[in-house]
This record gives C-alpha cells, structure tokens and sequence, in this order.
C-alpha cells in the first residue's frame, strides 16, 4: 500500500511536469507575439520590446522554459492581462466560490444518485427502471449550460421561488473571509440569515452542475448492483436467512459502491470542467467565470492559470480515489498478491 | 488482394474472416431497428442529416437576413421558433445550424480517430521504448479533464470553430490512440497475424492489412457513440465564446446570445438548446444500439 501510494505520487509529479510543458508550449510558443500582446494592442515598438525584456521573453525557449516552470514551483503563474494582478492572488480569491459549488453537486450525487441506482437495479426490467433509463440518457446528452437557463426561466422567472444567480442577494452582506466557503464563513459569523440566503444561491447552480454526473453515476450505480445481485455471495447471504433489507444494506450496497467510486472520482473532472459552464450561466464567482472573462479579454495567463489549477485538482482527487478505492475494497491490495 | 505470391494472398484471404464480429449491413439495420430507442436515434439522425444537407431548401428564409423591425418576435405563425435580436428567423437558424454542427463533429472525429489510430498502432506494433514513450504522452493528455484542455487550445488559437474543431481533436486522440494499441496487441498474436508474419509479409503491411483492418470495427462504434459528446463539446465551447462567432447560425453561441434576452424571449435560448439536446441524445441512443449490436462485449 505504501509503495502504491509512492509510486502514484511519483507518477503525479510526472505528470504534473508535462502539463506545465503543455500549458508553457500553449502560452510561449504561439503564433503572433506574446509580448506584444502582453503589452496590448496600441504600445510602440520599444514598450513591446520592454515587456519581452521584462518577462525574459527576448530570451531562448529553454530559458524561458526554466523561468516559467521556476515561477509555477514559486506560485507564480504570472500576471492576469485585464487586472494585472498576479494570477495567484486571482485564483485564491475565486476558487473556494468552485469548490463549495463542485462539492454541493458531489453531494447532489452522491444523495440522489446512489440510492435511486440501488431502487432501479433492484427493480431491473420494471417500469420505474425504463423510465430511469431514459432519464439518464437524457442527463449525460444535455447541454448543462442550456439545463442552467432553463432553470432559471422555471425556477425564477414563472415561480418566483430561487434566485437567478450570484452567492449572495444584493442586500446581504458577504460575511467575513476565513475559509471562502460561504456556507461555512456564515456560520462562523454566527448570521443566519446570510447563511440561509448563501444556501438558497447554491441550489440551482449545484443541481445544474450536478445533472450530467447524477445521471452516470445512476447508470454506474444501476449496472453494479444487478451484477453484484447475481454473485453467489448474495444468494448465501439470502439462504442462511438474513432479511432482504439487511441483505440490501450489508452485501449489496457495499459491493456496488467499488467501481461506482470510480465512475464517480472520474466525474470530478467533468464537474470542474462543468463549473465553467454553470458559473458563466449563474454569475457565480469562481474560476470558471474568471477562466471565460479571461477568454474574452485574450488574458491568456489567466486561462492557463485555471487550465494548470483545475488540472492538479484532478490529478490529486484521482489518486485519493485510487487509495478509497482499496480501503472501500479488502479484496484489492498492492502488495503485489491480489487476491481478485 | 491481387498480390502474385501466393502464400501471403492466401492469408490476406484469412484475414477477411476476421475474429472481429462481421455482420451484413441489412442484418445490423434490423437489429437497430427492434430496440425502440436506438430506433428513435437512427431516425432522428436521418432527420438532422437531411436537414442538414437540404438546409438551403427546407429553411422558411434566410438565416442571416436581417429584418429589425421584426426582431425578437415570439414564436408565430410564420415564424415557427420566433426571431432573434437581429429579426433573424429562428428556426432556419437551427436547420443552417445542423450543418455546422454535424462537419465539425465529424472533423473532430475524423482527426482524432486518424491521428489516435495511428499513434496506437504504432505503439502496439513496435513495442519497447516507442510504445512506452508514445504511451507516456498520451497518458499525459488524459490526465487533463478533456474539456478544460479543449478551452485552454482553442483559446490560445483564438475563437472561431475551426480552432475549437482542433483543439477538441487535440484532446480526443488518446482515447483512440489507447483503444488502437490494445486492439493492436491483441491481433499481434492471432494465428493469421502470425501466419502473415511467417509467410513474409513486411511489419508495415500487416500493421495496415491485417491489423488496422480489423481494428476498424471498434474503432467505429467508439466514434458513434463519441459523435454526440463531440457535438455537446463544440456547442460549449461556442457557447463560452470559443467556437463559432455571432451571426453564425451554430446552436451554441445562439444560445450564449440568447442568454441576454432569456427572461422575456424565452425562445431564443429554448429552441437552439432543444436542438442541441435532441440530436446529442439521438447520436447517444444511436451509439448504443451500435456498440451492442456490433459488439456485445466492448463496454464503456
């Protein structure tokens, strides 16, 4: 176990080194000029000649290469184009607004998505399953961005019930910064009413979020648990007389939720991806949005600062999965002997 | 096939009865055809297709005329989905808009499964360094989240659908490159891999009439059931601004402009989104149907 755990980690750095080559080929290696657009479009000559002093990029690529990766291990993943503030201080400012919203939808997920798995692979062939079926379909070919709006056309514009975007109403006050998580630094101030309006914010960006990733992990959840029905250690459990719920609960819950894990630490790359397209759609402050007003600015160290953040968030929450996966699992170890 | 010496024929001829599943195409129709739902998918395909390729003939108007005086008009009788902020006729948008979205999906396809297949049989043929090398790369793709990548490339190429189109490619080819390498290893040692080897057929013509031929099946169904994720793709990258530019008629940036209107002309996000939504379904159920009809035993 331990040696597995080395052996993923010493893989992350491999791994981590070649997105840092990708996203410095991306920013550095461009056709036009990277200087003259750090400089913008109406400098001279000499302010363009500056900037490609300032930044070292009159120097040779592997140099420039050496800076760029000396600046990443320092923090320093350069200054933003609109704001110039260095793309750090951006990215700590807006991330913890991502994650709250990312871990709502796990949580969406996880508390829908297995239960409702379980019931439709117990209930295989059943009408309740087809219909289930169709609806998953339905939720990995939606476009979430459109999801999102319509929501909003449902949910604020003709019931009047949630409010249409941003984490908090005008009129609220942000509560003091400790932890970035709203839900969190609420509490902390001990004001509830803030609390209660960050939560009613959060619904139905995190349900959007949520959707496309609801609908795989039902589908995974389903698949699993009819195989797992199937396995002889189910029917032992039912012919020594154990009740069918514990039956349920004990045997085949558990066994479902392995590769169910999986299927879902893989989906965390599809809801930080998807958080782009929620945040744009909710006005909601986190990376995403400042990724696509990046975008429309050309502020190409901000986009590559969100591609680089996004992408070590995924590496990591790959390995924690692969370590859940073999404590969820005791039949699975690394020693070498797998008794599978 | 005409090759004049006679032993290495013989087992091209072998190879024609491959061990991948080969069905008449009339027989996979009607196995599409018996489940409902992939039936629906291969007749909303057909649908977009023909709408697609008579886009100029079936469209009620122009979809780039403007007419400003009627613009944002509610869905009516001559204007079935109702006009945009330019007066443009939705509907014709949607249908011009097909057009768009079906070549880029299959652009992205076609360069990602070429470039992936390549890759992948270069790797399983040759094994040692290069296999791991190309193989290293190509894990170093994945471990991005695909469509993360895909802005961060069409950003840096600068917005319009033809970078997007190549950016996506850019992130898809590992997943074909994977699935060629392992087909790649699995034929390397059928017997009539083997037999063409022994017979003397040079490393490159098998690679290219025994393996890559019989790759092929796997290859394709895994294309059919990407080409919807390929559409949802490129429609949310037009619809951040990364792909198609305004007017364009594409579904996702008719969307990201609908966005300004949204509470009041509800339909200028509803029916591009619509659009959107149902034809990524039908290529999803489509898919399915394929991959089980044509290969029961290769699942995602």
């Amino acid at each position: 176990m331990g040696t597995f755990i080395l052996r993923r980690l010493l893989f992350m750095v491999v791994v981590l080194v070649g997105m840092s080559v990708i996203t410095f080929s991306l920013t550095h290696l461009v056709p036009g000029n990277p200087a003259r657009l750090l400089a913008g479009q109406h400098a001279s000559e000499e302010e363009v000649h500056a900037v490609a002093v300032l930044y070292g990029l009159d120097r040779s690529v592997p140099t420039q290469f050496w800076i760029y990766m000396n600046g990443l291990l320092h923090g320093d993943f350069g200054m933003s184009l609109t704001n110039r503030r260095p793309v750090m201080e951006d990215l700590r400012q807006f991330l913890p607004a991502s994650i709250e919203l990312t871990l709502a939808a796990i949580l969406i997920v996880v508390v829908i998505g297995l239960p409702v798995g379980l019931v439709a692979g117990v209930r295989r062939g059943k009408p309740s399953d087809h219909i289930l079926r169709f609806l998953t379909v339905g939720g990995v070919s939606m476009p979430i961005f459109w999801f999102g709006i319509i929501l909003q056309i449902v949910f604020y514009k003709q019931l009047q019930l949630l409010p249409i975007g941003g984490r908090l109403g005008i009129l609220d006050t942000e509560p003091t910064q400790v932890t970035g998580f709203y839900l969190i630094d609420t509490l902390l101030d001990g004001d509830l009413s803030t609390f209660g309006s960050a939560l009613v914010h959060l619904i139905l960006p995190a349900a959007t979020l949520a959707a496309g990733s609801l609908a795989v992990v039902t589908r995974m959840m389903r698949a699993s648990v009819i195989e797992v029905l199937d396995a002889d250690y189910v029917r032992t459990a039912r012919a020594k007389g154990l009740s069918r719920a514990a039956v349920l609960r004990r045997h085949v819950f558990r066994n479902a939720l392995i590769p169910t894990t999986t299927v879902l630490g893989l989906q965390i790359g599809a809801l930080l991806a998807g958080n782009v397209l929620t945040e744009v759609v909710f006005n909601w402050p986190g990376i995403g949005l400042y990724a696509v007003n990046g975008i429309k600015n050309l502020d190409y160290p901000a986009i590559m600062g969100v591609t680089l953040v996004i992408s070590v968030i995924y590496v990591f929450v790959n390995l924690l999965v692969d370590i859940a996966y073999v404590v969820l699992d005791p039949r699975i170890s690394f020693g070498g002997a797998a008794a599978r | 096939m005409s090759e004049p010496v006679l032993p290495v024929s013989t087992v091209d001829a072998l190879a024609d009865t491959p061990p991948m599943l080969r069905r008449k195409p009339r027989n996979l129709l009607r196995r599409l055809l018996t489940n409902p739902l992939s039936a629906a998918g291969l007749i909303l395909v057909c649908l977009a297709v023909v709408a697609a390729v008579l886009a100029p003939q079936i469209t009620p108007s122009d979809p780039l005329a403007m007419t400003l005086e009627n613009r944002l008009a509610p869905p009516s009788a001559e204007h079935w989905f109702g006009t945009d902020d330019g007066g443009r006729d939705i509907l014709s948008r949607i249908i011009y808009g097909t057009r768009s979205s079906l070549l880029t999906a299959l652009g992205i396809l076609a360069m990602a499964s070429i470039l992936g297949t390549i890759v992948g049989l270069v790797a399983g043929s040759c094994g040692g360094w290069v296999d791991e090398g190309l193989m290293r790369i190509t894990d170093m793709f994945l471990a991005f989240p695909a469509l993360v990548l895909a802005m961060g490339l069409a950003a840096t190429l600068g917005p319009s659908l033809f970078n997007a189109m190549i950016a996506t490619a850019i992130v898809w080819w590992p997943w074909y490159a994977r699935l060629a390498r392992g087909q790649t290893l699995q034929l390397k040692h059928e017997a009539f891999v083997e037999a063409a080897r022994i017979a003397g057929a040079s490393p490159i013509r098998i690679a290219i009439h025994h393996i890559l031929r019989n790759c092929l099946t796997p290859i394709i169904v895994q294309m059919s059931l990407d080409i919807g994720y390929a559409i949802l793709t490129l429609a949310s990258l037009s619809f951040i601004g990364l792909g198609a530019q305004a007017p364009t008629p594409e579904w996702g940036s008719m969307v990201s402009i609908g966005r300004d209107y949204f509470l009041d002309q509800w339909w200028m996000v509803t029916f591009p989104g619509l659009a959107i939504f149902i034809s990524v379904m039908a290529f999803n159920l489509l898919g399915d149907g394929l991959q089980e009809a044509l290969s029961p035993r290769l699942r995602r």
